[in-house]
């Protein structure tokens, strides 16, 4: 079902790695693949992407025998096969790096490339073996990892390495990446994909799992679109461009820009401090952090997650109590001494779109309308009386379904059973119909298919204008950059310095979010 | 990932205890058919003996009294996901505040105070018996499985103490306490029905029932339509985002122990205030853990509680009666049938969820896969 001829791998005759024809399968009552064709051209990176449960994880477990297709056939280099577990797919030369690492932390480099081939009682052979093998890799595809070194010591991007050694290793001639660049700064996400045109260039064909289009579009030979369970499209890269793939992903057009006019800020609502935040084990993670926000204007932090933006945020919105500094909020102080607990910091006007949805914006167990008022629940909107008023909150949950479009809007369904986007949605509407002063958003488009990403970023626009001020945590850059006024870049815990969103760009702040001063990155 | 389609919500309220119900009952059948016995004869005498002879309604609705209580209690801190297995302490502490009120109140004051201070006695020390527990979870993070366990060793040794000694009536070997004034009395069903001129059989059956069915209107107000239950069930399902809400998640732990606590507690105005007059050693015997039994099996809601609670008390007294009538089937066996609906309708709840939800779309009853 192939739309147009796919680019295969130079002279060799046009041979699949992989083909696929009509892969089902379900999860209750959930079609996650739908009679599913694809044909990937050995040696060649091969790009599949889709929105958040548009079924691409799925799709790649079932390859990697993670879960068993309930149809559908499966042909590896030809040769008809059926895996039904990794280890038979790890035999047919499948390899996978998964979204979160399936690395043991407190062992080193070489103990975790050995899991799985430890050869007899004693490790001895076994690691030597393994030295070997990781030597020859590491010489041949540039992917020079010291075998001693405890993977805890590693950086985010050298774990990947070693989680793509261990796959190889393993003799794989099929390498599925799942979401790979989601934790990467963007020179390391460059250094990972030089290694994946090694690979290809030897031969080893690569999926690439993701739902950033730009990637696709640097790396990849040819693509296969993925949209609500189906495939709806392949297509070579070269002849392709973003705004298709876009479009063919949500199924319309989508603006893959923030339309924004230029901000008018008024008087300072947020002034952070010398704020400072240590961990439970005793680690600085904050540390002289401080600037000053205007009511009417969108700061936006960008840096590698795990760099102080949830510690920030948490002392910001009242879930932490910092340990140095203070923070001045709407006339008012949060300091070590004189902490502010959640309730009283959004009585005084502040709202919190979170971090993770999941943990802590949503009780996932709860009806939509309960998850409605939730952080709210003393207030009105739950009736006035002395008991909870179920139809006073289904009126308030049925009218912000209606504004911000959640679908299905059924106030009496589970939050579990709404999508990624429609649960942030229940989660946004929550916070901004409480008329914020000031709104401290982490990642308000994770997990969101760009349809939902486009109607979130102009609500948040529209909240700007409003007069509100706006802090912006997000790991997306193009989405740091659209969105704020000014960019604040963290690494380690610090702030490397504060831009204006129109003077920089992505080099700039990937620069910045490794830590290199502002001056130096320009 | 499970390859199980959802169960829609009456099915798993009644289909799936119901089928619990037989399967564990076909067992005992089969079990009661090997020692030699006719189980359709056995399970006649176990509903005659549980509602139809005379008296046999008043003991298991007095059985049912208790199991309410202590299934409330379990259901009540279960909502604040706090599992606690403290309920035979806790309701053996609360006869103690029972007590309490009855020596210091009962001899200079009418009914009419004495009683309320009795039953609010029950359950300020069943509360308190179990807030400890709850205090130690949220703030020092011991688990409240392991405290609560520990705190029903510390009651039964505590009421030893009491009861052989301080508390012992005098001049008597017996380790209980003197009788109550009559001021701390619960009156008698029977005689409540009398006063109306209604005859019907004297058994333990006391006011207490009627407190227990109040006990559930209570719980479920509490639980669904006040924002202290609300605060309480988000903890419960999700404490990262009770915090992110404000709730202060330590105080609401706390709290709902407390409560749980005092249901548990309320369990001693049954046997305590309504059928013994008296504290007596062991009095709980037991109803405190078959509560856990109660609230699992009642999936933690009040018209399930009351339906879980009315079984527990027909298998006590129909079961008390099997082991009078049958000479092989003795009181052991009677425990194996409780064992075995506990086993089936708590431990393995949910064994024949995934059978029966793949049956209920086969037959069409529910709508099976649908697009994504």
């Amino acid at each position: 079902m192939s739309d147009i001829e796919l680019k295969t791998s130079g002279d060799t005759p046009a041979r699949f790695a992989l083909e696929l024809q009509g892969i089902s399968k379900s999860f209750g009552t959930v079609r996650a693949n739908r009679d599913i064709d694809l044909q990937v051209p050995s040696g060649t990176i091969h790009g599949i992407i889709g929105e958040n449960g548009a079924g691409k994880s799925t799709l790649m477990n079932i390859l990697y025998g993670l879960h068993r297709a309930d149809a559908g056939e499966m042909r590896i280099d030809g040769t008809p096969c059926k895996i039904r577990s990794s280890a038979d797919s790890i035999a047919l030369g499948i390899g996978m790096v998964h979204q979160h690492f399936m690395l043991v932390p407190r062992f080193s480099v070489l103990e975790n490339v050995m899991l799985g081939s430890e050869g007899g009682g004693l490790l001895r052979a076994g690691r030597g073996a393994t030295l070997d093998t990781l030597k020859r890799l590491g010489e041949t595809y540039g992917m020079v990892v010291d075998p001693n070194a405890l993977i805890s010591d590693l950086n985010v991007g050298t774990r990947q390495r070693v989680e793509i050694l261990k796959a190889l290793k393993g003799g794989a001639r099929i390498l599925i990446l799942d979401e790979p660049t989601g934790v990467l700064t963007p020179q390391e996400t460059e250094q990972l994909f030089e290694i994946l045109k090694v690979l290809r260039d030897d031969g080893v064909t690569i999926l690439l799992i993701t739902h950033k289009l730009d990637e696709i579009m640097a790396v990849t030979d040819n693509v296969s679109i993925m949209r609500a369970g189906t495939m709806v499209g392949h297509r070579e890269t070269a002849q392709t461009n973003a705004a298709e793939l876009a479009e063919l992903m949500v199924g319309r057009k989508v603006l893959l820009t923030v339309e924004k006019g230029p901000a008018n800020p008024t008087e300072i609502l947020l002034s952070v401090d010398n704020l400072g935040a240590v961990s439970s084990r005793g680690h600085d993670v904050l540390k002289d952090m401080s600037f000053d926000l205007r009511g009417g204007e969108i700061l936006g932090i960008a840096g590698v997650s795990g760099n102080g933006q949830t510690q920030l945020l948490e002392i910001l919105t009242g879930m932490r109590v910092p340990d140095r500094g203070q923070v001045n909020i709407l006339g008012d102080k949060i300091s070590k001494t004189s902490p502010k607990n959640p309730r009283e910091l959004r009585e005084m006007g502040l709202a919190h779109i979170p971090e993770d949805r999941h943990i802590h914006g949503l009780v996932l167990d709860f009806e939509a309308q309960e998850n409605v008022v939730l952080g709210y629940h003393r207030d009105d909107i739950t009736g006035t009386g002395a008991l909870i008023d179920r139809d006073v909150i289904n009126t308030h949950c049925a009218e912000r379904m209606e504004t911000f479009d959640v679908r299905p809007s059924n106030p009496a369904l589970n939050a579990k059973n709404f999508s990624g986007g429609n649960q942030q949605k229940i989660v946004i509407a929550r916070e901004i119909y409480s008329n914020p002063r000031v709104l401290i958003v982490g990642q308000p488009t994770r997990g969101v298919d760009v349809g939902a990403i486009e109607f979130i970023h102009k609500q948040l626009i529209a909240l700007r204008d409003a007069g509100c001020a706006i802090v912006v945590v997000s790991v997306e850059l193009e989405e740091v950059l659209g969105l704020s006024d000014r960019i604040m870049v963290m690494n380690d815990g610090q702030s490397v310095g504060i831009v204006d969103a129109a003077d920089t760009d992505v080099n700039q702040l990937g620069l910045m979010m490794a830590g290199i001063s502002q001056e130096a990155a320009e | 990932m499970s390859n199980t389609p959802p169960l829609p919500r009456w099915a798993d309220l009644i289909l799936l205890p119901v089928i619990n119900l037989f399967v564990a009952l076909a067992i005992c059948g089969v079990i009661i058919a090997v020692i030699g016995e006719n189980p359709f004869q056995a399970f006649g005498v176990m509903i005659k003996g549980a509602f139809i002879y005379p008296e046999s309604l008043g003991y298991t609705l007095y059985y049912t009294t208790n199991f309410i209580f202590t299934g409330l209690a379990v259901a009540t801190a279960f909502h604040a996901m706090m599992f606690n297995i403290g309920g035979e302490g806790q309701a053996y502490v609360g006869g103690l505040g029972a007590a309490f009120a009855a020596f210091l109140v009962g001899p200079f004051a009418p009914w009419f105070i004495t009683l309320p201070l009795c039953i609010l006695g029950a359950a300020a020390f069943g509360a308190f018996w179990a807030m400890v527990p709850g205090y130690l979870q949220a703030k020092r993070g011991s688990h409240i499985v392991i405290t609560t366990i520990m705190f029903n060793f510390l009651a039964a040794s505590l009421m030893v103490w009491l009861l052989a000694g301080p508390m012992m009536l005098q001049g008597q070997q017996s380790p209980q306490t003197a009788i109550f004034d009559t001021s701390a009395h619960l009156p008698k069903m029977s005689e409540i029905f009398a006063i109306f001129g209604v005859k019907i059989a004297k058994s333990p059956l006391n006011i207490s029932f009627l407190l227990a069915i109040v006990a559930l209107g209570i719980f479920y107000v509490l639980i669904w339509k006040t924002r202290l239950g609300y605060e309480i069930r988000t903890v419960g399902k999700n404490p990262e985002a009770a915090h992110y809400a404000g709730i202060n998640v330590a105080r609401t732990i706390i709290i709902a122990m407390a409560i749980s606590g005092a249901f548990a507690g309320l369990m001693a105005t049954n046997e305590v205030l309504g059928v013994h007059n008296r504290v007596i050693l062991n009095f709980t015997a037991g109803y405190g853990f078959t509560g856990i039994a109660v609230a699992l099996m009642g999936r933690n809601h009040p018209i399930g509680i009351f339906l879980a609670s009315l079984l527990f008390g027909v298998l006590y007294q129909g079961g008390a009666e099997l082991d009078f009538e049958f000479k092989s089937i003795t009181r052991e066996m009677v425990l194996l049938i409780q064992g075995m609906i506990i086993l089936f309708s708590g431990a393995l709840a949910y064994m024949f969820n995934p059978p029966l939800a793949r049956f209920l779309v086969r037959i069409g009853l529910v709508k099976g896969v649908q697009d994504a």
